[in-house]
C-alpha cells in the first residue's frame, strides 16, 4: 500500500468516524422518536454502512495486510478487536460520568435516557472487551485470567456498572432514579482511577507485565480504522438505546389527556418534548 | 417555643450522632447480634480453609476485613432502616437538619460502630488464626481506623439510596463491594503489614491510598448526599 | 417580584401540579389563604390532601407550579419555610427506641433551644404524657403518638401548622383535647391548615374550605 493511499485512509476514516458522530449527536438532540417528524433514516442507513464498510477493512487490515508480531506472532491480532472495545467501553462510561454530572445540574430526560444507554452500550463493549482480553490470555500467559492490572480493574469496572443498570431496575419513581443512578454514576466513575492504581499497586508486589512497546506503524493505522469503525458502532448502539430509554421513559411518565404540559421551564415540559 | 434559633452544621452533626449512638445503646440486644454475626464470620473463615494455622496466619488481614466489609453491610443497612420507621428522616429534614449534617453524622456513627466492631475482632483474630503481631496497638489502630471510615462514607450514600429502592438487601453490596475494593485491598495489605512487619516500607503508601480513598469520598459524600434524600 | 404593600398571603399555590409516577396526585391548584384565617382541606382518601400537605410542608417539591408560605417560595427558600412550618403528618416522625422524652430532647437540641430538658418536659404536661414519659415509644397506644407528635408540633412553635388528620386513631376525649390544642394555636395567631374526614369539627376551627378531587380543587 502507498503512502498516498495510507494518508488518505488515514483522513477518510477520521472524518467518516466524526461525521458519524456528529450527525448521531444532531439526530439524538433533534429527532425525539418514537414519534417524530425528522426522518433519521438516510443518515443511520448511512452511518451503518460507513459503519460495516470500515469495520470489513479494518478487519482485513488486521488479519491480512498487517505483518505478524515478533514475539507473538499472529496472536496479537486480536489487538485490533480488543483494544478499540476497551476504548468504545471507557468513551461511553465517560458520556455516562457527563450525563450523571449534568442531570445533577439540570435535570432533563434526555440525559437521563442518554446516561442510561450509554451504562448499557458501555457494559456491552466492555465486557466483549473483557472476554477477548481473558482469550487473548491464554496464548500468551497460558491461562484465561492472570490478575492483570488492566483485566481486573476491568472486571471491576464492568462490576460498578451492573450495580448501576441494578439500581436503575430497582427504582419505580422516575425521577428519583434519575437522581440516585447519577449519583451513583458519579460516584462510580470517581473510583475507577482509583481501581485502576490500587490494582497496579496489588500486583506490582508480584511481577510486573511487560508489553512489548515496538508497534509497527502499519499497525498503528489498523488499529485506526478499527477504531474508528468501532466509534461509528458505538454511536449507531447509542442512538438505539437513547431512542429505546427515551420511549421508556415517555410511557413511565405520560401523561393523562388535559393535564399540564404547558407550563414552561419545569421537568414535565421537557418530558413532554419527548412525546 | 422560646430560644429556638439555627444552630451550626457542627453541632447539628454532635445532636445527630448523639441521637444515633443513644438509639444504638438502647437497641444493644441488635448491636449484640452485630458482633456475633462478625466472629462467626472470622469462625467460618477458619472452617473453609481449614485448620492449616499458616495459611490462617498468612491470610488473616484478609478475613479480618472481609468480616467487617460483611457486618458493615448489615450496620449500614440498618442504619437507614431506623430511619424510615415513622420517615424519621423526613422528621430530620424538616426540623430543618442539615442534609449534609445528616450525612456526617449517619457516617461517624457507621464508622464508630465498625471500629468497635473491629477493636472486638482482632484479639479474636490473633488468638484464633495464632498470628503473631509485628507492630504496635498505634498501627492497628491507625489501620481500623482508616479502613472503616473508607467503608462507611459511602457505604452511608448508597444505603440511603438502596433504603428506598426495591430489593435493597441485595442492592446494598451490589452497590458497595466493588466501589469498596480499592479500600478493601489497602486496608487487608496495611493489616497484614502490621501482622507481619513492614521490611519494604510499604505500609506508608497503602496509609496514602485509605487516606485518599477517604478524602475523596467524604468529600462526594458531603456534596451529593442533600441530592439523594431532599425531593 | 413587586412588593406588596399588604403582608403576604400565608399560603399561595400557583398552579400546583405533582406527580408520582404516571399519576397526578394535584393537578393545576392555584389558591390563596390570605394571613388570620385557617383553611380546612376535605376531600376522598387519594384527592391529594396529604401530597398537597407535604408540599406546603416542604417534605416534596411540586412538579410544576410554585407554594409560597408568609411570601417565601417553598423550594427556593426551603430553610426560611422549615423553620416557620410544622407538620402534624400520619408518619409520626417518632424513633420507636427512644422514650417519649428523649425524642422531644433531640427536636429541641437540634431547634437550638437552650433548656431542651425543661422545655421537652413542659410539652409533655401539656399533652397529658408525663407518666409514660420515659417508657419508649414502642410501648405507645396510636392516641399516645399521636399526642406525642402534636408535642413535637407545638416545640417548634410554627407560624403555619400543618395538620394532617390530627383526629385520626383518637378517643373521643382524645378528639375534644385536640380540638382545645388547635383552637389555642389559632388564638395565638398561627395559621393552621387542617385536613380532616370530620368535616363538622374541621369547619368549627376553620373558616376557609379548599375541596379536593382527584387533586384539583372543586366546589364542596
Amino acid at each position: 500500500m502507498s503512502d498516498l493511499l495510507k494518508t488518505v485512509l488515514q483522513v477518510l476514516s477520521t472524518v467518516a468516524a466524526l461525521t458519524s458522530v456528529g450527525l448521531g449527536v444532531w439526530l439524538g438532540v433533534k429527532w425525539a422518536p418514537p414519534r417524530s417528524r425528522v426522518n433519521g433514516r438516510p443518515v443511520l442507513v448511512g452511518m451503518t454502512a460507513a459503519g460495516l464498510g470500515l469495520l470489513a477493512l479494518g478487519n482485513w487490515m488486521g488479519l491480512v495486510w498487517t505483518p505478524s508480531e515478533r514475539e507473538m506472532g499472529d496472536v496479537y491480532r486480536i489487538i485490533y478487536v480488543h483494544v478499540p472495545a476497551m476504548w468504545m467501553a471507557m468513551l461511553a462510561l465517560v458520556v455516562n460520568f457527563a450525563c450523571c454530572v449534568g442531570y445533577l445540574l439540570h435535570s432533563s430526560w434526555k440525559t437521563d435516557a442518554l446516561a442510561e444507554a450509554t451504562a448499557e452500550v458501555g457494559l456491552l463493549f466492555g465486557t466483549y472487551g473483557l472476554v477477548l482480553g481473558a482469550i487473548w490470555g491464554k496464548p500468551t500467559w497460558g491461562t484465561y485470567w492472570d490478575w492483570d492490572p488492566r483485566l481486573t480493574a476491568m472486571a471491576i469496572m464492568l462490576v460498578t456498572y451492573v450495580a448501576y443498570m441494578a439500581l436503575r431496575r430497582f427504582v419505580e419513581d422516575p425521577e428519583k432514579r434519575a437522581v440516585w443512578s447519577s449519583v451513583v454514576g458519579i460516584i462510580s466513575f470517581i473510583n475507577l482511577p482509583i481501581v485502576w492504581f490500587s490494582v497496579k499497586w496489588w500486583r506490582s508486589l508480584h511481577q510486573e507485565q511487560s508489553t512489548p512497546k515496538t508497534v509497527d506503524p502499519d499497525m498503528t493505522l489498523a488499529l485506526r480504522v478499527n477504531a474508528w469503525a468501532s466509534l461509528i458502532l458505538l454511536t449507531l448502539f447509542l442512538l438505539h438505546r437513547y431512542r429505546i430509554a427515551l420511549a421508556t421513559r415517555e410511557a413511565e411518565v405520560a401523561m393523562p389527556e388535559a393535564l399540564p404540559t404547558d407550563v414552561p421551564g419545569s421537568r414535565d415540559n421537557r418530558a413532554s418534548e419527548v412525546a | 417555643m422560646k430560644g429556638a434559633r439555627p444552630i451550626s452544621l457542627l453541632k447539628t452533626v454532635g445532636v445527630l450522632l448523639a441521637k444515633d449512638l443513644l438509639i444504638e445503646w438502647r437497641t444493644r440486644a441488635r448491636l449484640n447480634a452485630l458482633i456475633f454475626f462478625a466472629l462467626a464470620t472470622l469462625l467460618l473463615f477458619s472452617f473453609a480453609v481449614g485448620p492449616d494455622t499458616k495459611v490462617l496466619a498468612r491470610n488473616a488481614g484478609g478475613y479480618l476485613w472481609l468480616a467487617l466489609l460483611f457486618s458493615s453491610v448489615l450496620a449500614l443497612g440498618e442504619s437507614f432502616r431506623v430511619e424510615q420507621e415513622n420517615l424519621t428522616l423526613d422528621g430530620l429534614r424538616l426540623a430543618p437538619a442539615d442534609a449534609r449534617a445528616i450525612f456526617l453524622s449517619k457516617a461517624l456513627g457507621n464508622a464508630l460502630l465498625l471500629m468497635l466492631l473491629g477493636a472486638i475482632l482482632i484479639p479474636v483474630m490473633v488468638a484464633l488464626y495464632g498470628v503473631t503481631v509485628a507492630m504496635g496497638a498505634g498501627s492497628f489502630a491507625a489501620t481500623v481506623t482508616l479502613g472503616c471510615m473508607a467503608i462507611s462514607a459511602p457505604g452511608t450514600v448508597y444505603s440511603a439510596i438502596a433504603s428506598n429502592a426495591r430489593a435493597r438487601d441485595v442492592l446494598l453490596p451490589l452497590l458497595l463491594f466493588p466501589l469498596i475494593i480499592p479500600a478493601l485491598l489497602a486496608a487487608a495489605k496495611a493489616t497484614s503489614l502490621v501482622l507481619q512487619g513492614d521490611p519494604m516500607n510499604q505500609l506508608g503508601s497503602w496509609y496514602g491510598l485509605l487516606i485518599g480513598f477517604n478524602l475523596i469520598y467524604w468529600g462526594l459524600g458531603f456534596l451529593l448526599f442533600p441530592r439523594v434524600i431532599e425531593d | 417580584m413587586d412588593a406588596p404593600p399588604a403582608p403576604p398571603p400565608a399560603l399561595a399555590l400557583h398552579d400546583v401540579s405533582k406527580r408520582y409516577g404516571r399519576r397526578w396526585a394535584l393537578a393545576r391548584l392555584s389558591y390563596t389563604l390570605p394571613q388570620g384565617r385557617s383553611l380546612l382541606l376535605t376531600g376522598h382518601n387519594g384527592s391529594g390532601k396529604t401530597t398537597l400537605l407535604r408540599l406546603v410542608g416542604t417534605a416534596l417539591s411540586p412538579t410544576h407550579g410554585r407554594v409560597e408560605v408568609r411570601g417565601n417560595d417553598c423550594v427556593a427558600a426551603r430553610d426560611t419555610v422549615r423553620r416557620e412550618v410544622a407538620l402534624l403528618s400520619h408518619a409520626s416522625f417518632l424513633y420507636e427506641d427512644l422514650t417519649a422524652h428523649q425524642n422531644l430532647v433531640v427536636l429541641a437540641r437540634l431547634l437550638g433551644m437552650d433548656a431542651p430538658a425543661d422545655v421537652a418536659g413542659e410539652l409533655l404536661v401539656k399533652v397529658g404524657l408525663t407518666k409514660r414519659s420515659d417508657s419508649p415509644v414502642r410501648q405507645f397506644s396510636a392516641g399516645m403518638r399521636k399526642r406525642l407528635a402534636i408535642a413535637r408540633l407545638l416545640m417548634k412553635a410554627p407560624a403555619v401548622a400543618l395538620l394532617d388528620e390530627p383526629f385520626g386513631e383518637l378517643d373521643p376525649s382524645g378528639i375534644q383535647a385536640m380540638e382545645k390544642i388547635i383552637r389555642e394555636l389559632k388564638d395565638s395567631g398561627v395559621t393552621v391548615v387542617l385536613a380532616t374526614h370530620l368535616i363538622e369539627q374541621g369547619q368549627a376551627l376553620c373558616e376557609e374550605r379548599l375541596h379536593l378531587q382527584e387533586g384539583r380543587a372543586v366546589a364542596a
